[in-house]
């Protein structure tokens, strides 16, 4: 890869960064304080896409093995984080209801 | 099938931006968190393909033992933890970035990276690793195994700063030139150190902003992890995380009329120790849980003013019993929600939500506010500087400035509380002197219990 078509890539990279950086503040605003523990807890389970990059280091077959052990190892971490993040976000949501217990409606 | 990944990256990408916009609406909530594990799936599979790695069979044994620590995780903490929980869950996660940048690193050990990846791993590891360490932290101060208060001492902000700046030189270092060896692992230690200083001086009330800024900077990381791995995918979901992270705590800090430096280096406990020194043994007036219970028997609207003291006494499920006792006695029972309330930002919201208090009950403090001069009894449970009206009275206090609940305003204030001990912060409160306060001492959960005992036996007012 030359010189030139590294630094493109690099750029589309950091408009694509400054996008979904935008879209996210935007997005957040509009979250109600109501939910913003449930908020936390979702985002903090989707920072977890880091396992992508740990399954790239642990499956790199040119990689020392150094490097795949480390990968391993951000796996179990990532998945961890995925699982307890997801589940909690989802055990906190299922509390949250608008109408009084006779109507027993889910919201 | 050959572009699969890109499919699937793609499609996973499309699917977190909703997961995160469904999330602004209780009733479209639940069906964000599908759609955000669906994007993960879709982007954990994407990769698998790609990299043809699913024969990798210690790849799966990786994802088993995560499973099996994730899910005790999740379901076996009480709710009261989430605190904690978000924090811990951060710690792996954050954990997981910087080691896979360390692995990143280290794939070449003849060629090491260079130029703009390099300053994308350079920036992965720093906020990967600094973030493992003081999510750690803040899980011990949240479970309270390290001590909750503020620890300062002279010369804190210089250690720290010129441990950032040393870090920040290797980092550079290691960016612009070959280093030797032991630039990389110091670099890391420096990043774990500097989590460690960041959170000792930051005390239990400043939680909400700190773990929000956390996961501001789990999602840089992972950010900075897309542009080392030209992973389009990872750079969206890493911004919009970032992004959240950040606004989050621009609220909670102005919720708090304090500023990002201010509480990251301000040692907020520090400077109310002589502000609490001046306090005198005053006269308050306290009650009984029968004087309570007749009080708001006879109310017609009572405002409940939740705070961390109900979260730490569990007494959320005696807090439902009184309201709905209440109400069936015809009183308007509403609750006054701070958005600092807690550890966590909207913290006490999930609370009442596990007691099953109808969500349309919560009240945002702006929303609130003027409500309280109509007010016959504002009963405030576990809340201390989110009620002090020093915040709005006195230049002299350190919270002064700070946006609080007027519940001084209702005609009788009753609060809650274990003892005339000071909050977190140490500073004083005006409220419990006022001559309309009855103070009601005792653990919340029992006191709540009692009143709600006492309810029954009154005739109706």
């Amino acid at each position: 890869m030359n010189a030139t078509t590294g630094f493109e890539l690099g750029i589309l990279s950091v408009y694509v960064f400054i996008l979904a950086g935008f879209l996210g503040l935007e997005l957040v605003r509009r979250v109600s304080p109501l939910l913003h523990t449930p908020l936390m807890s979702l985002t903090n389970a989707i920072s977890a896409i880091s396992v992508v990059g740990a399954i790239m280091v642990a499956g790199n077959k040119q990689a020392p093995q150094l490097s795949h052990i480390l990968g391993y190892i951000a796996i179990v971490m990532a998945t961890i984080n995925i699982v307890s993040g997801f589940l909690i976000t989802d055990r906190m949501l299922k509390m949250f209801r608008k109408k009084e217990p006779a109507k027993g409606k889910q919201a | 099938m050959e572009n699969f990944w890109q499919y699937s990256y793609l499609f996973a990408a499309v699917t977190i931006i909703l997961s995160i916009k469904w999330l602004n609406s209780p009733a479209t909530a639940r069906r964000g968190v599908l759609a955000g594990e669906i994007g993960m799936l879709f982007a954990v599979a994407g990769t698998l393909v790609h990299f043809d790695v699913l024969t990798v069979w210690q790849i799966w044994v990786a994802f088993l033992i995560g499973t099996a620590v994730g899910v005790p995780l999740a379901y076996l903490m009480p709710m009261t933890a989430v605190p904690q929980l978000t924090a811990l869950s951060h710690a792996f996660g954050t954990f997981a970035a910087g080691l896979v940048g360390a692995a990143e690193y280290y794939k070449d050990l003849n060629n090491p990276p260079t130029g703009f990846t390099m300053v994308a791993l350079a920036v992965e590891v720093l906020l990967g690793f600094l973030t493992f360490t003081a999510s750690i932290m803040a899980f011990g101060k949240l479970q309270e195994l390290v001590p909750t208060r503020p620890v300062t001492y002279k010369g804190q902000n210089f250690v720290n700063l010129s441990l950032l700046v040393f870090a920040i030189v290797l980092g550079v270092w290691l960016c612009v030139a070959p280093a030797p060896f032991w630039v990389f692992p110091t670099f890391i230690g420096m990043a774990l150190i500097f989590g460690v200083l960041l959170i000792i001086p930051i005390g239990g009330g400043d939680m909400p902003t700190v773990i929000a800024l956390l996961n501001s900077y789990a999602g840089m990381s992972a950010a900075a992890m897309g542009f080392a791995l030209d992973n389009k995918m990872l750079i969206i979901a890493g911004a919009l995380n970032a992004a959240s992270g950040f606004i989050l705590s621009v609220i909670m800090c102005k919720a708090m009329n304090r500023s990002f430096t201010n509480v990251l280096f301000g040692a907020f406990g520090q400077v109310q120790a002589s502000t609490a020194a001046q306090a005198q043994h005053r006269p308050v007036h306290s009650a009984t849980a029968e004087d309570a219970a007749e009080i708001l028997a006879s109310a017609r609207k009572v405002i409940i003013v939740p705070g961390y003291g109900m979260a730490v006494a569990q007494a959320q499920h005696k807090v439902r019993e009184l309201s709905d006792q209440l109400t069936k006695r015809g009183v308007d029972v509403q609750f006054a929600i701070h958005p600092v309330a807690g550890r966590m930002p909207g913290h006490m919201n999930v609370l009442l939500a596990e007691a099953d208090i109808p969500y349309d009950r919560l009240h945002e403090m702006e929303e609130i506010n003027g409500e309280f001069s109509e007010a016959d009894v504002a009963l405030v449970i576990g809340a201390n500087d989110v009620v002090n009206p020093a915040a709005r009275t006195d230049t002299n206090s350190p919270i002064y400035g700070m946006p609080i609940l007027d519940v001084d305003k209702a005609h009788t204030v009753m609060v809650i509380k274990r003892s005339m001990n000071p909050g977190f912060a140490g500073i004083d409160n005006e409220l419990y002197y006022m001559d309309h306060t009855l103070m009601l001492f005792g653990d919340a959960k029992s006191f709540v219990g009692e009143i709600v005992k006492e309810l029954p036996a009154l005739v109706h007012a």
